[in-house]
């Protein structure tokens, strides 16, 4: 029993960089569900993921500029993000270019550069540390980003639902009742980006996306509806990231890693087991109704 | 007659191809009007200009007794993903959405409004069905109660009826005539020349061009129709530029 004890509680108990790190997923795990639900919603998925890569030149000039400082690369990630979101949809509305394809070449064209950047002044611990994330790293100022962020998106999430799911499923009832649609694309994705920036201190940049997105999808195999989803999604992520924590904790392998790959877990569990399209459902289907 | 909205010298154009090219006519006021033609003849691209999701390149539309916020527009082609987990009450409360807008609630009043409205167009127990439940047939009597509870004055539909089997037409067809007897404008985009002569006292024959206007009997006689199919579908990629001289 004490062992038990020592292994689930005793990380938390002693040190309290791990108390900070938990504290920063569950904050975390509060905010990115509804931006996750809705990333798949509007199928924007993968789009989700160039965008989290794009963080990286972001925040290696930051790096570049202040070293391991959170405000500075932060910040970075933070206007490339938006920046990279800003020029794909242009690209793509001006171009022949689908934007699938704007934003791999986005992605790739970030990787490269942020991984030079760091590569110019930094070691190759630094450039692991930022790739995929390091929970040494989660000091009090980072909790209060995550903070600011899990709230920031919860109120701005509330502010802009409804035009949002409009603009998800009919967009052009909102284009003749005469709503600018894209005003709230480019707020939900400017949220999204602020939440993968807030994710990257514990995720590292190459994996912000897994606790915003895996949830969300492991969520859909459950539940059916917008709200329904965000809250299955949650308790999915605040787990996600303690059991990734603990195992991150007792293996000395990287957050990041741990912590998507028990949301990946969530994810693979439901697939083959949920109440929607899931692989049980296709492989022992209930009996049909009468009408 | 008064006129509902005046379209003068309109001119729409994809790539400098017009779709509608120099039309100038009157929908009237309180009364249903058919728009019809062949395909291509640039039908729902004059609705689409009236509700502004396109612009004129040249000439303007005018609506000389209102604002342009009362009107409802149905699509031919609805962009709606019906994969979309949104139940058909919430979707049918968006009618509201000039009352409520995009932060307001909804109140006993838009709920009681949107459950009548669902009552209306024969959905009644459906309210809290996921849209993807529904089909095709019901899914247009769920757009038609959102245009109910839209409760405009100028209500533009894009082939309602394509693809819909006859009872679903024909309740919907009753619906149109509610709007008539409410002295609503209807404009609506139909092929079905039988639909239109029993059901639109005014018509508008279209290719491209204006072809007639007016009371149906006398806009779609058969030299009429005859001239419109004679209107070229064709794009013409060697086509000079028109000059305004030319077109009059």
């Amino acid at each position: 029993m004490d062992f038990l004890w020592d292994f689930l509680f005793g990380p938390f108990v002693d040190h309290g960089f791990m108390r900070r790190a938990l504290v920063a997923c569950l904050a975390l795990s509060t905010g990115s569900c509804t931006v996750g639900v809705f990333l798949i919603l509007r199928r924007m998925s993968l789009m989700g993921d160039a965008l989290a890569h794009a963080l990286l030149p972001g925040a290696a000039i930051g790096f570049l500029l202040g070293g391991l400082s959170l405000p500075a690369m932060s910040a970075g990630g933070f206007v490339a993000g938006v920046a990279t979101a800003l020029l794909s949809g242009v690209v793509a509305r001006f171009t022949s270019l689908r934007e699938d394809a704007s934003f791999a070449a986005a992605y790739l064209t970030a990787l490269a550069a942020g991984v030079m950047i760091v590569s110019l002044k930094g070691s190759t611990v630094d450039l692991m540390h930022i790739l995929f994330g390091s929970i040494l790293a989660v000091d009090d100022l980072s909790l209060a980003l995550v903070a600011a962020t899990a709230s920031i998106t919860l109120l701005g999430m509330a502010a802009i639902y409804r035009p949002l799911v409009v603009e998800c499923f009919n967009p052009g009832f909102l284009a003749a009742v005469g709503v600018r649609g894209s005003l709230y694309h480019y707020a939900f994705l400017a949220l999204a980006v602020l939440n993968m920036v807030a994710a990257f201190q514990a995720l590292g940049t190459l994996m912000a996306l897994g606790l915003l997105l895996l949830p969300a999808v492991a969520a859909s195999f459950w539940a059916r509806q917008v709200v329904t989803m965000a809250l299955v999604a949650l308790p999915m992520a605040a787990m996600s990231g303690l059991v990734g924590l603990l195992i991150s904790y007792h293996t000395s392998v990287p957050s990041g890693p741990a912590i998507v790959l028990v949301a990946s877990l969530f994810y693979i569990a439901s697939l083959l087991l949920g109440t929607n399209d899931s692989v049980r459902m296709r492989l022992a289907p209930p009996a049909h109704l009468q009408a | 007659m008064t006129a509902a909205l005046r379209l003068v010298d309109v001119t729409v154009a994809y790539d400098r191809h017009p779709a509608v090219h120099h039309v100038s006519v009157e929908i009237p006021e309180g009364a249903c009007t058919a728009i019809v033609g062949p395909n291509g003849a640039g039908k729902s691209t004059l609705l689409k200009a009236m509700v502004g999701l396109v612009r004129a390149v040249q000439g303007r539309i005018e609506f000389p007794r209102r604002t342009r916020a009362k009107i409802a527009y149905l699509p031919q082609q609805s962009d709606v993903d019906r994969t979309f987990p949104i139940s058909v009450l919430d979707m049918v409360l968006l009618g509201r959405w000039h009352g409520i807008g995009a932060f307001g609630a909804a109140g006993a009043a838009d709920i009681d409004g949107a459950m009548h409205a669902i009552d209306a167009v024969g959905l009644r127990g459906f309210e809290q069905r996921p849209l993807s439940t529904l089909s095709a047939g019901q899914f247009q009597r769920a757009l038609f109660a959102r245009m109910l509870l839209q409760d405009a004055e100028i209500i533009l539909l894009d082939e309602p009826f394509n693809a819909i089997d006859a009872r679903t037409t024909a309740d919907l067809l009753a619906l149109v005539r509610r709007w008539r007897e409410d002295r609503r404008t209807v404009v609506c985009v139909l092929h079905d020349l039988d639909q239109v002569r029993a059901n639109f006292p005014h018509a508008l024959l279209m290719a491209r061009e204006l072809i007639a206007a007016g009371p149906t009997e006398q806009a779609l006689t058969p030299a009429n129709l005859l001239r419109a199919r004679a209107m070229a579908e064709s794009w013409d990629d060697t086509a000079g530029i028109c000059h305004p001289s030319a077109a009059a």
